[in-house]
C-alpha cells in the first residue's frame, strides 16, 4: 500500500523535498503555495522539489539531512536547526532542544 | 475489448469502454445527489476512462503535480496484525519510523501506539512521550502524535459509561443522548491531556485519525479539543475522518450552531477550519459490490466538493477500503496508485 502511494503521487521525503513542504502545510498552506514557498527558499523550481536528483545534492550542499548515510552531514535535531532557519521557521523539536541546551536566545 | 479493473472486494472484473464510462458516471451521481454538490466533469470522466483502460499496471501523477504524504496508524503496516495489513515484522516502532523516513521516503509520519486508541494510549502517557521526544532528537521529517478518540471505548462493556446501543433499542432516547454527552466529555479530556503532553516533547503536529466513528458525539469531542490545542498549545493539529457522513447517534449536538449528524466531507472541512484544524482528511467508504471505477468516482465527488472550498491543505485517506481502494487487506498496486493518482489530478488533494 504504501510503496504504490509513493511511486505513484509523493513527493519522495527527504529523497527529495517532501519533508520540507510538509512542514509548510503545517502552517496551513495548501500544496501550491506550500511548494513555491520552499522552492523560492531553496532557489530551485516548484518541479525540482520532487527531484530526488537534484534534491540529493542540493540537500548535501545545505546540510539539512541526506537520505544516504554521509558522515558528518547533519542529521536528525541538527539538520531542522537548519531547516528552521532555511525555510524561516519555528520548528517545535529545534525550539524544545534549544531551551534544553541553554541555546535558547 | 473488455478493460480489466477490480471490484471494491479487489476481486478482477471485465468492463467494455461502455461500461466502465457508466460505473464512473454513477459513482460520480451516487455522491452528488447524496451530498447535494456538484457531479464531476466530461473532461474528469475522460481522465478516469483513459487511466482505467490503459493496460499498465501503474499508474501515476504528471512529474511535478507530487503531493505531501501524512499517515496515520504510525508503523503499525510493519509491526502490527493483519487488521493494520500488517506483516508481524520483528521491528520496534523508533526503527519503524526512521525506516518510513529513509527507505520509503515519507514525508512525514506519526508516532503512536499499536492500539492507537487514546484511552488505552493514556495509561502510557510517559512512554509515549519518550518515544516522541527521542525520535525528534534523531528524524528530520514533520513527526506527529496520533491516535483514534474511538468513543465506543468509553461505554460498557470497555467503559463506564451506559452504551447507548443497549438503551436506544428500548426507546431510551434521552438516556442515550445523556450518556453520549458524559462519555464524549471523558473522551475529550483524554483528548487533550494526550495532546498538550506532546509540546514540550517536540511534537510537529497531533493527527486526531478516524475520528467520528462513534457518531456526532465523538466529532464534537474533537472539535473541542481541537479548538483547545490549536489554541492553547499552537500544535498543528490533523484530523482524519472515519467515513463520508457523520452519523448521528445523538442527533441534536451542535458545534458552532451547526447541527453534527448528517454532515459530508465538504460541510466537516467547515467546521474543521473553524476549529483551527491545519490539515483536513475526509473520508469516502468503499462499497465492495460495486467497481473500483464505481468507488473512485464516488470518493472524488465528495473530495473535490472540499478541496474546491478548504482554505487548509486536504489529505484525502486512501487506504485499506477507502477512496476508492478496494476492502482487502492486500489491496493491488493496479487500483491503489490509480486511485493514488486520481486523488490528485482531479480530486485536487494537497496530500494523501
Amino acid at each position: 500500500m504504501h510503496m504504490a502511494h509513493l511511486l505513484a503521487s509523493s513527493m519522495g521525503g527527504i529523497r527529495a523535498a517532501g519533508d520540507l513542504v510538509a512542514r509548510m502545510q503545517l502552517k496551513k498552506m495548501r500544496i501550491t503555495e506550500a511548494k513555491r514557498y520552499v522552492a523560492d527558499k531553496l532557489h530551485v523550481t516548484p518541479l525540482d522539489l520532487s527531484d530526488p536528483t537534484l534534491m540529493r545534492g542540493l540537500r548535501e550542499e545545505l546540510d539539512i539531512g541526506t537520505i544516504t548515510g554521509v558522515p558528518g552531514v547533519a542529521k536528525g535535531i541538527a539538520a531542522k536547526v537548519r531547516i528552521a532557519e532555511l525555510l524561516d521557521i519555528e520548528i517545535n523539536s529545534v525550539e524544545q532542544f534549544k531551551k534544553k541546551t541553554g541555546l535558547h536566545k | 475489448m473488455k478493460i480489466l479493473t477490480r471490484m471494491g472486494d479487489s476481486s478482477n472484473v471485465e468492463l467494455t469502454r461502455d461500461e466502465l464510462r457508466k460505473d464512473l458516471e454513477e459513482g460520480s451521481e451516487a455522491a452528488a445527489k447524496k451530498a447535494k454538490i456538484p457531479i464531476l466533469t466530461e473532461n474528469e470522466l475522460d481522465y478516469l476512462v483513459d487511466m482505467f483502460a490503459a493496460p499498465t499496471r501503474i499508474w501515476g501523477v504528471q512529474r511535478g503535480n507530487e503531493v505531501v504524504m501524512t499517515k496515520d496508524g504510525c508503523v503499525n503496516a510493519l509491526n502490527s496484525s493483519r487488521m493494520s495489513s500488517g506483516v508481524v515484522a520483528p521491528v520496534n516502532r523508533e526503527v519503524g519510523v526512521r525506516l518510513f523516513e529513509s527507505m520509503l521516503g515519507f514525508d512525514s509520519m506519526e508516532v503512536a501506539h499499536n492500539d492507537y486508541s487514546v484511552k488505552p494510549q493514556r495509561f502510557l502517557k510517559a512512554l509515549e512521550q519518550l518515544h516522541m521526544e527521542l525520535l525528534q532528537e534523531t528524524t528530520i521529517f514533520p513527526l506527529f502524535y496520533g491516535f483514534m478518540p474511538n468513543l465506543g471505548l468509553y461505554y460498557r462493556p470497555d467503559g463506564s459509561f451506559e452504551n447507548p446501543s443497549d438503551l436506544l433499542p428500548f426507546g431510551k432516547i434521552d438516556e442515550a443522548r445523556r450518556t453520549q454527552e458524559e462519555a464524549l466529555e471523558a473522551c475529550q479530556k483524554d483528548c487533550i491531556l494526550m495532546s498538550d503532553c506532546m509540546l514540550e516533547m517536540g511534537a510537529d503536529g497531533i493527527d486526531y485519525d478516524t475520528v467520528a466513528s462513534t457518531g456526532d458525539a465523538e466529532f464534537l469531542a474533537v472539535l473541542r479539543t481541537t479548538e483547545h490545542v490549536a489554541g492553547e498549545t499552537g500544535l498543528p493539529v490533523e484530523i482524519g475522518m472515519s467515513s463520508e457522513m457523520v452519523l448521528g447517534f445523538h442527533g441534536e449536538l451542535e458545534y458552532d450552531g451547526v447541527r453534527l449528524a448528517g454532515l459530508w466531507p465538504h460541510q466537516q472541512l467547515e467546521l474543521c477550519e473553524k476549529a483551527g484544524t491545519a490539515i483536513f482528511g475526509p473520508v469516502v467508504n468503499t462499497n465492495t459490490k460495486k467497481t473500483v471505477p464505481w468507488n473512485l468516482a464516488r470518493a472524488l465527488t465528495f473530495v473535490k466538493a472540499c478541496t474546491e472550498i478548504a482554505k487548509i491543505p486536504i489529505h484525502p485517506n486512501v487506504g485499506m477500503g477507502v477512496g476508492g481502494i478496494p476492502m482487502f487487506e492486500t489491496p493491488a498496486v493496479d487500483v491503489v496508485t490509480r486511485c493514488s493518482a486520481a486523488m490528485i489530478e482531479i480530486g485536487k488533494a494537497d496530500g494523501l
